[in-house]
């Protein structure tokens, strides 16, 4: 007969205090493997966003860390914002001169070149000569002066150029954040977010609809305001197609805005923080009341400021009226560029032109570049990991409190079987083996309990896989084994690499603890005194 | 195949002054000898078969068995000694009582290295008639049925001498005479040397050689355990 056989007789006729032993480790491990499974789902999740599909992030100044967690995790709230005309620097020429078309800027050009053909077609040579040289001066035409304060004065709009970085981008995607729908963050953006941003790298994924289509620039039911839903907010605001919805300003509490946009689309769950957001159309976002930036116009010389208060209530209430012309009208014009700003804008470069953009853009002291994925690794390592790591500890500490309960109850049977031992020792069973003897049964205990909870956390974590596989998009099956690591270094070597699942180190640790609690009663044994335990 | 020689044992009291227990200068059992041991209670007898285990080491003097002196071995020299070469049958049979009969009688064999021996034990359970309980453990066994296994158990390792602590001082007078006849059968046929302690006139009795401790023990009048 093995000692091992011993040892698991020895466990099976104590059977329910080491059954219920055994449970305490099964709870320890249990915990431990479900912990590690959320610290693989979150390195996954993570890793998961990181890949953005954009490799810039253009924002006004302030701190990285904020533009990242306003942007990617539609976190925290954006400090500024920026010009759309510094947008639209990040364009090529045709496409920026089609955007910079509607602007007071380019439609006062026109209109200049207008006047001075028509005048020099009516033959009035001095006046056409400088009504000419006005229009000649299209490129400097001024954007009329915003009355709140900027960090930088807006740039000129000059079209019939490539926007200044226009020729180092691949995908240029604005995004307008402020509103809420209920606690989810309404986004406007271009369709580009869904048409064209590969959002996956690795599995060339795009974002997938559930249910109907992405928005369109403008179609001819439901104009500008049309949205799209993620996959999270369609199922906790229990939203569908179809169904109109009124963002909040400012705030989740914030009032509702009058403009209503329609659900075109339900976006398929993907694991990212899209999943947790409203996506409009931007056109119908600045079509919003309190969206427009106000204009301060210069009075003309013949445009005197209202001298009394009668005057003075009838230009706000003519303003108003025009205002509430627009908001109600079922298909108003887009805003003009002059009124318009964006919160952030995404942009795909090539890698090696990422890191000279976001140089170049960093010292215009127009706006602040950031390279997402770099201030995303550092969250990880920052605040993500030491959390994940403390979770880790407190569930081994559990694990040593089950060990202990296993030293408990090896070491209360110890003084009935004092008598075994002794019976084994007669028999001719050295110190040695009777120690290892009660050692092999922590160990076994250790071991089973292990194993139970091993069984038992796996299958919570396949329980709860259509829970975390909707809210992150990782698929947590029976056998996952993230999160890995380097034995190599953790045994201190700094070269090499030996990628191990951490869950494996489980049995090397399990032993170890029914070596280390095993011990105290073992000794005990050892020391048996055999003719005084014998009796007779 | 036994001698003691000069053997001196005492055990210190609560006050801290030494009792002596055994004081035997010369005890020798040839091989295969059957020799019974009686003596009265607190004279030393189970103290003696301790220390011919090894069980307790002699304060002075020496234990020989099969010419291997065991004051010369480590501990763990003397383990291996009483595991090939010495049974013992308790008074109180001392079965594990989380095994089943022929893994008690196993339990004899797994401590002497390269004895395991199943067919033997098998024979063994077989030669003490209870081959049809060899699965039962030891609280579905009755008492004469335990002390049976036990005997079944010392002889597992083919030991060259058996030492029985009254085997019989729990066993009904019905079953007493069977388990001496068993004991004492099994020996002869294994050429075991045996040494029984009893109280019992009627199992001393029978035995060639009767050696009363207080004779061999110069311990005179010593209040031995």
């Amino acid at each position: 007969m093995s000692l091992f056989r011993i040892a698991l007789r020895s466990i099976l006729q104590r059977g329910v205090a080491s059954m219920l032993t055994m449970l305490s480790m099964a709870l320890g491990v249990m915990l431990v493997v479900a912990v590690l499974s959320i610290h693989g789902v979150v390195e996954q999740s993570f890793a998961n966003n990181a890949s953005l599909g954009y490799n810039i992030i253009v924002g006004a100044k302030g701190g990285e860390q904020q533009i990242t967690l306003n942007t990617v995790y539609y976190l925290s709230q954006p400090v500024e914002n920026i010009w759309y005309s510094y947008y639209a620097e990040f364009l090529p020429q045709e496409e920026r001169d089609r955007l910079l078309a509607n602007s007071f800027a380019v439609k006062s050009h026109e209109a200049a070149w207008q006047t001075a053909e028509l005048q020099v077609l009516a033959g009035d040579g001095g006046l056409a000569g400088a009504a000419l040289s006005l229009a000649l001066e299209g490129a400097g035409l001024q954007l009329a002066p915003d009355a709140r304060p900027k960090p930088e004065a807006a740039p000129k709009i000059e079209i019939g150029r490539n926007g200044k970085y226009g020729l180092m981008t691949e995908l240029v995607i604005p995004l307008c954040l402020g509103d809420y729908y209920g606690q989810f963050r309404v986004v406007g953006t271009t369709p580009a977010l869904f048409d064209d941003l590969v959002y996956d790298v690795e599995r060339n994924r795009k974002f997938e609809f559930a249910q109907g289509r992405n928005f369109v620039h403008h179609s001819p039911e439901h104009g500008y305001f049309e949205a799209v839903v993620g996959a999270t907010v369609a199922r906790e605001m229990q939203v569908k197609l179809g169904q109109e919805i009124s963002p909040a300003h400012g705030a989740p509490d914030g009032h509702a805005h009058e403009r209503k946009f329609t659900v075109v689309g339900i976006l398929k769950a993907s694991g990212t923080p899209n999943d947790r957001a409203v996506f409009v159309n931007m056109e119908g976002f600045y079509l919003m009341e309190d969206h427009a930036t106000p204009l301060t116009e210069e009075p003309a010389a013949e445009d005197a400021p209202p001298q009394t208060e009668e005057e003075l209530k009838a230009a706000q209430t003519a303003r108003l009226k025009k205002e509430l012309e627009v908001l109600r009208a079922a298909d108003p014009d887009p805003l003009p560029v002059e009124q318009r700003e964006v919160t952030a804008i995404l942009i795909k470069a090539d890698p090696m032109i990422a890191i000279g953009l976001e140089g170049a853009v960093n010292g215009s002291h127009m706006a602040q570049a950031v390279l997402p994925v770099k201030v995303i690794y550092e969250l990880f390592e920052f605040f993500v990991k030491p959390v994940q790591w403390t979770l880790l500890l407190l569930t081994g500490m559990i694990c040593v409190v089950s060990g202990i309960s296993i030293l408990v109850s090896i070491y209360n049977s110890m003084s009935e079987r004092r008598g075994e031992i002794a019976v084994m020792r007669a028999l001719g069973a050295g110190r040695w083996t009777v120690l290892s003897i009660i050692l092999l049964e922590s160990t076994l205990l250790s071991l089973g309990g292990g194993f139970i909870g091993w069984l038992a956390g796996h299958l919570l974590c396949v329980a709860a896989n259509p829970y975390i596989e909707a809210r992150t998009g990782v698929t947590v099956g029976f056998l996952n084994w993230e999160p890995a690591v380097n034995v190599l270094s953790l045994l201190g070597r700094s070269s090499g690499s030996l990628s191990v699942p951490l869950e494996l180190l489980l049995v090397p640790a399990l032993v170890l603890l029914a070596i280390v609690v095993g011990l105290w009663p073992a000794v005990a044994a050892y020391r048996t005194d055999v003719a005084r335990s014998l009796g007779k | 195949m036994l001698l003691l020689s000069n053997i001196k044992k005492s055990f210190r009291e609560p006050d801290g002054n030494r009792l002596p227990i055994l004081d035997i200068p010369t005890f020798a059992v040839a091989r295969g000898e059957q020799v019974v041991l009686i003596g009265r209670s607190g004279s030393g007898k189970t103290t003696l078969l301790h220390t011919i285990a090894g069980i307790t080491r002699a304060d002075s003097g020496q234990v020989a068995i099969d010419g291997i002196e065991l004051s010369t071995l480590s501990e763990a020299g003397v383990d291996k000694v009483r595991a090939a070469k010495i049974g013992y049958v308790f008074q109180t049979f001392n079965l594990l009582p989380g095994f089943t009969a022929l893994e008690n009688v196993l339990l004899g064999m797994t401590f002497a290295r390269g004895r395991k021996d199943p067919a033997r034990a098998r024979h063994l359970l077989d030669r003490v008639g209870l081959s049809h309980r060899s699965t039962h453990k030891p609280a579905a066994l009755s008492v004469g049925e335990q002390q049976r296994v036990a005997v079944a158990r010392a002889l597992a390792n083919r030991p060259r001498l058996l030492l029985a602590d009254e085997p019989t001082a729990n066993i009904d007078p019905r079953n007493q005479q069977k388990i001496v006849d068993l004991v004492r059968e099994t020996c002869r046929e294994e050429n075991v040397a045996l040494i029984m302690v009893t109280h019992a006139p009627e199992v001393s009795g029978q035995f060639d050689r009767i050696e009363r401790l207080e004779e061999i023990n110069q311990v005179i009048g010593g209040d031995a355990a």
